[in-house]
């Protein structure tokens, strides 16, 4: 009798080392239920009181072999889930699917780095007309008519009383007829002078600030252009004012930054002086208010003018100015910020 | 503005060196744009004094010195010199061994262009040469700055120059020359004197006034009338009649002057004219008097179509806006910039009749310019000359007449002035200069820096208010500002405090909507891959070529820029399209092969009254794909950015004269047209030799932006499952894709979706049809709150292709 249990084991073995799938096992398993059954139907043969004793010894067989298939179909799946991984592994050396973004212009990304730093100081942005009449652009910023700033050298017309604007200090005077002060605007924007060289685009983009409130001085431009300056380039950056004339404001400074690259040593790119000139600034003109309905009596104010290219190729060291306007893509994929 | 220091020194007794002084001009609003030594390219040249000559061995036409250079530099000296005109006693320049001279051989300074040429010993035909004798050209100078310069040969210098001395000093080369960029509101500084009285105030030194004396020593003999008719445009004319005039060569001192800055000598009387122009900032002019008919000037607008001949014997057709100065019956002069041929002084001008004179700036522009006439004289009254200075030029000519012995001064004057000379009189509060510029300049501080600026302040016993008189010649002035700007330019920028908005009101700052929208828009197209661009706002009218705009196309109804560069920029854009397809083709022919460019940017549309209304500046976006992706790529992107604002662009098969008639599409916003899309025309692509398709597009964003909704709008995530269905359909070639997704749209309000999936053409289809796969998805009605059964979906799918069928005549693939 025990034999029979001992061959049967023995016979199950060879037969499920022969199963190299789950189905495989499941086969040899219905093969062994039925040996098995077999097995018992020996057990009519048995003396009644032998029964339980067989009874016990086929339940204790049955769970070892039970116990045995377990343990077969685990190692089956591990083995299938080692081979789907062997068959799955990639050369992780391969090169990444990139989606590629686009980007912005870098006037664009300059433009927004300013609008950045002075929005936290309080200012709102205004973009006036691309062509503007000869009162904005000139006459409400006290340049007159004999003005040499007004010379058809520098100024496209378009007919005798339009013109491209040839700076957004334009947009000072629709805000200030708008709106009474307290006024903390950014006007950027495209403007046009008639030159074409290896540093002049007869098309640029400028960013005029302009604040009028009561008691402004001179000493809160320079805070602000403090301000401006850390942010934009770095901490260390100081500001400089020298004397300067623009029609619209008095009095006018040029205003220029320690230079950014060598800490105001002297290098090639200020020109050994250690100053960089950024910006044209200065007190509102009196006249400029007047002509805006504000009272000059009651408030000041200060106005500041840069070049967004300039700022652009000083702070990523572009050397042409054509640069901006030829849309290489080589050149422009640079400005992802 | 060039300005020799040599000169400043006359009016100002300057102690600090050309650098100190270009440092403290700087500070006060004068930068200095180049500071030039004259002497940069001459170094160990120095007096020497021939003791000895003989002839050569071995030359015939050479010959050996010897030089006595003084104790420093050797008594005994030999040098070979090839010139002729040596002589023992002559003392000549004697450039050393290792010395540096001026490069004059045209070769050589083509391959050495800073011009320096060194000098070291050697053997000239086996004869030792310790150095070379200079010629005037070789130390740079001509004879107006050292007479005899030009003479061939070496330049014998004058017998008393002492041996040894450094060559610069001898003929004036040991001198700087400041360039000095003035800014508009200072026209009293183009002008030596002008830099002189800054340097003056900045060093706090006196400023020495030039002699302005002179004596009428004759009476007339004839009286010269002047009628000015048109007094804005010549607010002061001055005339003086000078006699017995002896046209002769300048004294060197004035000649060198004169050649510091640049000017030629011509003769006493035309170098007097413009040594005053130099020195005062006032042009002169001098008529010979005999040749002016009926004894008048007569200043006045030119008569339309009347001529002139100028002194560069250019002839020129003037009109009412050109000022003349007439004489009896013909212009003689083009007022503020040139005079007439017809009135030149030549050798033989026995009276003179001298002209100061203020000319409107505007007007002298205007004629130099429109004449293309600039000279000396217009560039000055282009800036402005004030009246003031006017009298001092006259005054300045007649001293030079008298001190040069070249004429007489006659009591025969002229002064016709319509505007005051006097300076300004003014009220102002040293609190409110202090006020603009946010520092407390001590009061003393203020006083004596307007002092030194030639401002007559009188304190008044507050403390605070001044009265002031503002220098005649200092138009620009007129409010505290300005001298608030005088103070502290004088006081120091550096005085100036950081501050930030002390006494200001708090303001909220950021972009409003529009600009946030703008932002966003372009972010959206950022993320679809594509680089911004940018291209000049005006473009060529051949730029509606390239795109094959037909002549009646709105399209070439451009602004047109009055005075543009040139032709290829002289029209404000009115599409972006041909701009955006010149970025390709230089993109391709850079070797770029792919990208995805787009544009945001304005187009200019005429309005109906050009002359009183300005355009309308629509901004508009463009895109360009190349080398990458299809039609559809390009759509799809500008349908996902059109989705960042919840707006829903259709396009429409349409056709455009540069786009593939089969691949090109009208994209609308509702009812209206707003944009383009295709792909560019092969046959442009063949002529601009682009191999990869380009696809392009372009949006009215300012029509877009009026949809764009912002912000979030929630709404609940459905309850129930969805339940999608595939349907095959059967359609006529013709039918659209999108006319079929509508169709199913409208059918049944429970479709929230319709994707394609599968377009199939072949034979078991039929000949002009397609198959194409929709899933749509359906979805429950929140309203309702229960799921779609499998049977609504049958009915709702068995509704949808009755209208299939009805409206498209689409039958469902069997």
């Amino acid at each position: 009798m025990e034999n029979n249990f001992e061959e049967l084991e023995k016979e199950t073995e060879q037969d499920c080392s022969k199963a190299e799938s789950g189905k495989a096992l499941y086969d040899a398993k219905l093969r062994f239920a039925a040996k098995l059954k077999t097995i018992m139907s020996g057990m009519k043969e048995l003396k009644k009181e032998e029964r339980p004793v067989f009874g016990k010894r086929v339940n204790e067989f049955k769970e070892k072999m039970e116990a045995r298939f377990a343990e077969l179909g685990e190692a089956l799946k591990r083995a299938e889930l080692e081979r789907k991984y062997q068959r799955e592994q990639v050369d992780i050396t391969l090169p990444g699917k990139a989606y590629t973004q686009g980007n912005v212009h870098p006037i664009t990304l300059v433009k927004k780095q300013l609008i950045d730093i002075f929005s936290g100081m309080g200012f709102t942005v205004f973009e006036g007309p691309e062509i503007e009449t000869d009162y904005y652009n000139f006459t409400a910023l006290n340049t007159p008519k004999d003005h040499p700033a007004r010379d058809m050298q520098d100024t496209f017309y378009i007919n005798d009383n339009m013109l491209l604007r040839t700076q957004t200090s334009a947009g000072q005077i629709r805000v200030m007829e708008k709106q009474q002060p307290p006024i903390k605007i950014l006007s950027p924007g495209k403007v046009f002078r008639s030159d074409d060289d290896a540093t002049h685009s007869p098309m640029f983009h400028q960013m005029e600030g302009l604040v009028v409130d009561k008691g402004i001085t001179l000493c809160d431009l320079m805070g602000m252009l403090n301000e401006f300056a850390a942010k934009m380039f770095n901490e260390e950056t100081k500001v400089r004012f020298r004397p300067s004339y623009f029609p619209f404001t008095e009095p006018s400074v040029e205003v220029d930054l320690s230079c950014f690259a060598c800490g105001g040593k002297g290098c090639r790119l200020c020109k050994g002086t250690g100053w960089i000139e950024v910006l044209g600034a200065g007190v509102v003109n009196r006249r400029v208010l007047e002509n805006c309905g504000v009272d000059p009596d009651e408030y000041t104010g200060f106005a500041f003018g840069m070049g967004i290219e300039r700022i652009a190729m000083l702070k990523y060291g572009i050397n042409n100015i054509k640069n901006f306007y030829d849309n290489d893509v080589r050149f422009l994929k640079q400005f992802n910020d | 503005m060039k300005v020799p220091f040599s000169w400043l020194k006359d009016y100002v007794d300057i102690d600090v060196s050309a650098q100190e002084l270009q440092e403290k001009l700087f500070s006060c609003g004068f930068e200095v744009e180049e500071l030039i030594y004259l002497g940069s390219k001459i170094d160990r040249v120095v007096v020497g004094q021939i003791t000895n000559i003989e002839k050569h061995p071995d030359s015939d036409h050479m010959v050996v010195c010897k030089l006595d250079c003084g104790e420093e530099y050797g008594r005994d000296i030999q040098i070979v010199t090839g010139a002729s005109n040596v002589f023992v006693g002559a003392k000549v320049p004697v450039a050393l061994d290792n010395s540096t001279v001026a490069e004059t051989n045209p070769a050589q300074l083509q391959k050495n262009p800073d011009g320096v040429k060194k000098i070291k010993k050697g053997k000239l035909r086996g004869v030792e040469s310790n150095g070379m004798l200079c010629s005037g050209e070789e130390l740079g100078i001509n004879d107006d700055y050292y007479p005899g310069a030009e003479v061939y040969g070496i330049l014998i210098l004058d017998e008393k120059t002492p041996v040894g001395e450094d060559i610069k000093k001898v003929v004036g080369l040991d001198d700087y020359i400041f360039d000095i960029g003035v800014t508009a509101n200072r026209p009293d500084c183009q002008c030596v004197f002008g830099i002189a009285r800054e340097v003056a105030a900045v060093l706090k030194k006196p400023c020495k006034q030039p002699d302005f004396s002179y004596t009428e020593t004759r009476a007339s003999d004839v009286n010269v009338k002047v009628t000015v008719e048109d007094s804005e445009l010549c607010p002061r004319y001055m005339g003086h009649y000078v006699t017995d005039i002896r046209i002769g060569q300048s004294p060197a001192w004035m000649r060198k002057r004169l050649a510091l800055c640049g000017v030629r000598s011509i003769s006493n009387i035309v170098d007097i004219t413009n040594f005053v122009l130099l020195e005062l900032g006032q042009p002169m002019h001098s008529f010979d008097l005999d040749t002016l008919s009926g004894r008048e000037i007569v200043v006045r607008r030119a008569r339309k179509g009347e001529t002139i001949q100028t002194l560069d014997e250019k002839e020129f057709i003037l009109n009412e806006e050109n000022l003349v100065i007439c004489d009896g019956d013909k212009p003689v002069a083009l007022a503020g910039v040139m005079g007439g041929l017809n009135s030149e002084i030549t050798e033989n001008t026995k009276r003179v009749y001298f002209e100061s004179a203020k000319f409107a700036r505007d007007n002298v522009r205007h004629t130099a310019r429109a004449l293309g006439q600039s000279t000396d004289a217009s560039s000055r009254y282009e800036k402005g000359v004030d009246a003031y200075t006017t009298a001092l030029g006259m005054a300045r000519a007649l001293h030079l007449i008298e001190q040069l012995s070249c004429g007489v001064v006659t009591d025969n004057a002229a002064d016709v002035c319509a505007v005051s000379t006097k300076g300004k009189k003014m009220t102002a509060k040293i609190s409110k200069i202090n006020g603009i510029l946010g520092i407390t300049v001590p009061t003393d501080t203020v006083l004596d820096i307007l002092t030194s600026l030639n401002f007559r302040v009188k304190l008044e016993e507050d403390g605070d208010t001044m009265q002031v008189e503002v220098p005649a010649y200092r138009e620009d002035i007129d409010g505290f500002p300005d001298l608030a700007e005088e103070v502290i330019r004088e006081y120091g920028y550096d005085k100036i405090q950081p501050t930030f908005l002390s006494t200001a009101t708090i303001t909220n700052g950021g972009l409003n909507e529009a600009q946030k929208r703008m932002d966003k828009f372009k972010n959206a197209a950022k993320l679809q891959g594509f680089m911004e661009s940018m291209t000049y706002s005006f473009f060529s009218p051949k730029h509606f070529d390239l795109i094959r705009l037909p002549e009646d196309a709105p399209e070439r109804n451009a602004i047109r820029i009055k005075n543009p560069l040139g032709e290829d920029l002289s029209l404000m854009r009115t599409t972006l399209v041909p701009q955006m397809l010149e970025n390709v083709i230089r993109n391709v022919r850079r070797g770029n092969d792919e990208g995805k460019l787009f544009e945001v940017g304005n187009i200019y549309l005429p309005s109906e009254d050009p002359a009183n209304v300005l355009p309308e500046e629509r901004i508009t976006v463009s895109f360009a794909q190349w080398g990458t992706g299809d039609f559809f790529t390009l759509k799809g992107a500008i349908e996902s950015i059109a989705k960042a604002f919840d707006v829903k662009i259709a396009f429409e098969k349409a056709s455009y004269p540069f786009l593939h008639p089969g691949v090109s599409a009208r994209a609308m916003l509702g009812s209206k047209e707003v944009g383009l899309l295709g792909e560019l025309d092969p046959t442009i692509a063949g002529e601009q030799a682009l191999e990869k398709k380009v696809y392009l597009a372009q949006l009215d964003y300012a029509a877009l932006s009026k949809k764009f909704k912002d912000g979030v709008k929630y709404v609940p995530v459905p309850k129930f499952p969805s339940i999608k269905r595939d349907l095959a359909l059967i359609v006529d070639e013709e039918i659209s894709c999108g006319a079929i997704e509508d169709c199913i749209s409208h059918a049944c309000r429970a479709v929230s979706d319709v994707t394609l999936f599968d377009v199939f053409r072949g034979k078991q289809i039929g000949e002009n049809k397609k198959s194409m796969a929709f899933t749509l998805t359906f979805t429950p009605d929140p309203a309702a709150d229960k799921a779609l059964s499998p049977e609504q979906v049958d009915n709702f799918v068995k509704k949808i292709l009755g209208n299939l069928k009805y409206n498209l005549g689409v039958e469902i693939r069997a």
